[in-house]
């Protein structure tokens, strides 16, 4: 294993846990925008304050990370990808700014109205960021990422693979948002609204799959080397994820939501990891390999002791947040 | 065509070699092959979108860096010495906090994807160079997020004392991030840690980069002026409250910490720009010149106060002899190397950087006066908390703080130009070619004016509902405010 390959291990580790922490978090506004009026919606909505309150920030900073890890690791590529997809990247921006921003004043805004106005705007860019961070994916999976000069403004990201990848991450966000919103209710004793977000998770669950799935036929022509890749060596992570997709539906069904929630993480995660395999050795497909893209030896060597720094420093911090939050005291009440 | 014979030519041994023959004659040949290159179509707007979003973000990252130190002092005061009125000031000031970081934390993002967005060139030919210290700086935006998540909702979930010690991370995170974020402007003013070989980076050296000569003083400004924005903005709050007859120790306690660390940050940071300034003097002669706005190498130099170049001609100015030599070179007889041994491709515009540069230094001149003042005042038994005109000043001082260091940021950064990384890289081969940048400029001036009143409108109902006695501030979602809700519509 290169060094250039540990150092983008470790960077797609970061992508992995903002997909599976930041799109849990990006999913609640799924929930949120569909959660009914003012009345009938806040209990729902309360719950997604309490559940994403304490954690978006952090689960935030990983794509921070991604980014700073991108740009140091891998110069050339990072400024070859947000050169052609300046326009999915402002838009996934937009997003992320709407989104942090309505959510931190939706909290403490002092009349429904107001409220109302920032809920809306924090459940609608929500959905819109993971879409088009789901499109850019999309479209370095399948090859429209010159190395060298400027790729196609528009048609690198409007096309069979990135609308699929759009998808699928607004898909598999909101499934991850149900199930922890599910069992968070479930475990603050919400009945009515444990049973609501059941089902719905349940429905959210079963089109997402259907969508993953179902897109390895048009991946085939659209992106031919990602595919080869999927059926390939990332194949068995692609029958793991269809595999934890549907104990996750049956565990959702039978109520057992500990279990049901490694059991989506399990299922979003081999997606995301069978995108890195299937991709590989590509940074940009068809383009620009991993050893190709990557910066000075000596920044690696650097960036490797960040990557050890920030498990000794903010993973346990990390897990003491997460521990903290699924704890009995901070499980009911409102602050 | 050009980008790599003029990378090669403006290289790090080149402009060593340059520098040290004290003329910058050579470097003629090599601006006349830049000049032939054309201006990318989106340096001017990428220019004021970084302007822009980083002139924004600036003031919010003043408050994730000083403003946990704050909220500490009050919290230890509530539970150290049982101070109710401290206690309750604490958690107010740590929703104020959950607001500000909130829209930081997203507008610090925005930084995070312009650098590849606006100049590609910048990080394409760099990345690998300079990106250790932003990856140090995510792993301490990383520490602060977590941190701030567990303080913000740990009150009454977890025992008193550790949830005060949760500050301390988040305080610590603050300084760390501040450090990492000016190391990589250090490294803009003062490039090292790589050489240039045949047009491209190689030898690079990321540690020696990101400790670079210039980081601890540029570090050291950053942080002092951190804390007098913070200290001077929540001490505004304060007194124009005062200024409404709100005058009980709520408003007096509220005023007292962050006007402290206000002062003490006002009174050590002329010091730590006049360091910073001799530095100038031998890293970045052109940008000295355009501070002192010294047309010509005066020995001594005067200390010219206004004046604005016109045609050539310094204007309106008032100077005071040998001053400038005692103040930038630390010296009677050193002189301020004038701008006319400068190429004027390699002058920065001038009056903005000399406006802005004495701009910031009066008003910390005149923070710091006040911050000494008050205090002297003290200590002979008058308080100057009931005098009108006072409170009136540090009203008007919280403002004055950010406008001074929007000065400094705009002095440093227009002083810089025409080059991005100093004598390396100019600004106009780090842009990209989008010519459709305005209408990002023109989205964006939106975007941060809605959020800016979004801001504003929060805080202030929330300020409003704390007078009226409501504590807690609950979600207009919560289930009774939502029936409440219902009835009145």
């Amino acid at each position: 294993m290169t060094l250039a390959l540990v150092v983008a291990a470790a960077m797609f580790t970061g992508i992995l846990a903002y997909a599976l922490f930041g799109g849990a978090d990006f999913g609640s506004g799924f929930f949120d925008l569909t959660a009914g009026g003012s009345r009938g919606g806040a209990a729902l909505r309360t719950q997604i304050d309490h559940s994403i309150g304490p954690v978006w920030e952090a689960n935030h900073v990983w794509l921070i990370y991604v980014l700073v890890m991108w740009w140091t690791a891998f110069p050339t590529a990072f400024a070859a990808a947000m050169n052609t997809l300046i326009i999915p990247m402002l838009l996934a921006l937009l997003g992320i700014v709407l989104r942090g921003a309505s959510f931190a004043f939706r909290k403490y805004a002092a009349t429904l109205a107001q409220a109302r106005l920032f809920g809306v705007v924090f459940a609608g860019s929500s959905l819109i960021t993971p879409f088009f961070l789901g499109a850019v994916a999309g479209a370095i999976a399948s090859g429209r990422v010159p190395a060298e000069g400027r790729g196609d403004l528009v048609g690198s990201w409007i096309n069979p693979t990135s609308v699929i990848g759009g998808v699928a991450a607004v898909g598999t966000c909101a499934f991850l948002a149900g199930v922890f919103l599910t069992a968070d209710s479930s475990r603050a004793g919400a009945q009515e609204l444990e049973s609501r977000l059941r089902r719905l998770t349940m429905g959210v669950g079963l089109l997402t799959g259907l969508v993953v799935l179902g897109a390895l036929v048009p991946l085939r022509e659209d992106a031919p080397t990602l595919a080869q890749g999927l059926q390939g060596r990332a194949a068995p992570l692609v029958v793991v994820s269809a595999l934890a997709g549907v104990a996750t539906l049956v565990l959702l069904y039978r109520r057992s939501y500990v279990a049901a929630r490694v059991a989506a993480v399990l299922a979003v995660a081999a997606v995301i990891l069978g995108w890195g395999v299937g991709q590989y050795p590509w940074m940009l497909v068809d383009e620009l390999r991993i050893e190709e893209a990557a910066g000075a030896s000596a920044t690696l060597e650097a960036l490797l002791v960040v990557v050890v720094l920030a498990g000794v420093l903010v993973l346990p911090a990390l897990a003491y947040l997460y521990r903290l939050t699924q704890s009995e005291p901070w499980t009911h009440g409102h602050h | 065509m050009y980008g790599h014979c003029r990378r090669q030519l403006y290289g790090r041994s080149f402009l060593r070699c340059v520098q040290e023959r004290k003329g910058f004659h050579v470097s003629l040949i090599a601006t006349g092959l830049a000049l032939a290159a054309q201006e990318p179509a989106g340096l001017l707007p990428a220019r004021e979108q970084m302007a822009l979003s980083l002139g924004w973000h600036i003031v919010l990252a003043c408050f994730g860096v000083a403003f946990p130190a704050m909220i500490f002092v009050m919290h230890w005061l509530g539970v150290y010495r049982d101070d109710a009125v401290a206690l309750t000031l604490a958690k107010r000031w740590g929703k104020v906090a959950a607001v500000l970081f909130a829209i930081g934390a997203v507008s610090g993002t925005v930084l995070s994807f312009e650098m590849g967005l606006l100049w590609p060139g910048l990080m394409g030919t760099f990345g690998d160079v300079i990106g250790l210290p932003f990856a140090f700086e995510g792993l301490s935006f990383f520490t602060e997020a977590i941190f701030l998540g567990i303080y913000l909702y740990g009150w009454g979930r977890i025992p008193p004392k550790r949830h005060l010690l949760m500050l301390l991370p988040m305080g610590a995170a603050g300084v760390a991030g501040t450090f990492f974020i000016l190391s990589v402007n250090a490294w803009m003013n003062d490039p090292t840690g790589f050489r240039i070989v045949d047009g491209e980076v190689v030898d690079v050296q990321p540690w020696a980069a990101m400790l670079n000569d210039q980081v601890w003083l540029q570090f050291v400004h950053m942080w002092v002026a951190a804390f007098m924005v913070v200290g001077f903005v929540m001490a505004s709050v304060y007194a124009v409250g005062m200024l409404r007859g709100r005058t009980d120790r709520h408003h007096r306690l509220g005023f007292i910490v962050p006007f402290a660390f206000g002062s003490a940050a006002a009174v050590a940071q002329p010091l730590v720009g006049h360091f910073l300034g001799l530095r100038v003097a031998d890293t970045q002669p052109a940008k000295l010149a355009a501070f002192e706005l010294a047309t010509e190498t005066e020995s001594p130099s005067p200390l010219r106060i206004g004046g604005l170049l016109v045609d050539g001609q310094v204007r309106y100015n008032f100077d005071i002899p040998y001053l400038g030599s005692i103040i930038a070179r630390n010296s009677f007889t050193k002189p301020v190397q004038g701008l006319d041994t400068i190429p004027l491709e390699n002058q920065p515009p001038v009056n903005i950087v000399h406006i802005a540069f004495q701009g910031m230094v009066g008003i910390g001149t005149l923070l710091a006066l006040a911050a000494v003042l008050f205090w002297f005042m003290r200590r002979r038994g008058t308080d100057l908390l009931g005098n009108r005109w006072w409170l009136r000043f540090i009203a008007l001082a919280g403002p004055l703080a950010v406008v001074a260091l929007e000065l400094g940021w705009i002095a440093t950064e227009v002083g810089r130009q025409p080059w991005v990384v100093y004598g390396v890289m100019r600004t106009s081969e780090a842009a990209g070619e989008n010519s459709g940048l305005w209408w990002l400029l023109g989205a964006t001036v939106l975007l941060y004016g809605a959020m800016t009143v979004g801001a504003v409108v929060v805080l202030r109902s929330m300020s409003r509902r704390w007078r009226e006695g409501e504590e807690d501030l609950p979600s207009p979602y919560g289930p009774q405010l939502a029936d409440a809700g219902r009835v009145e519509s």
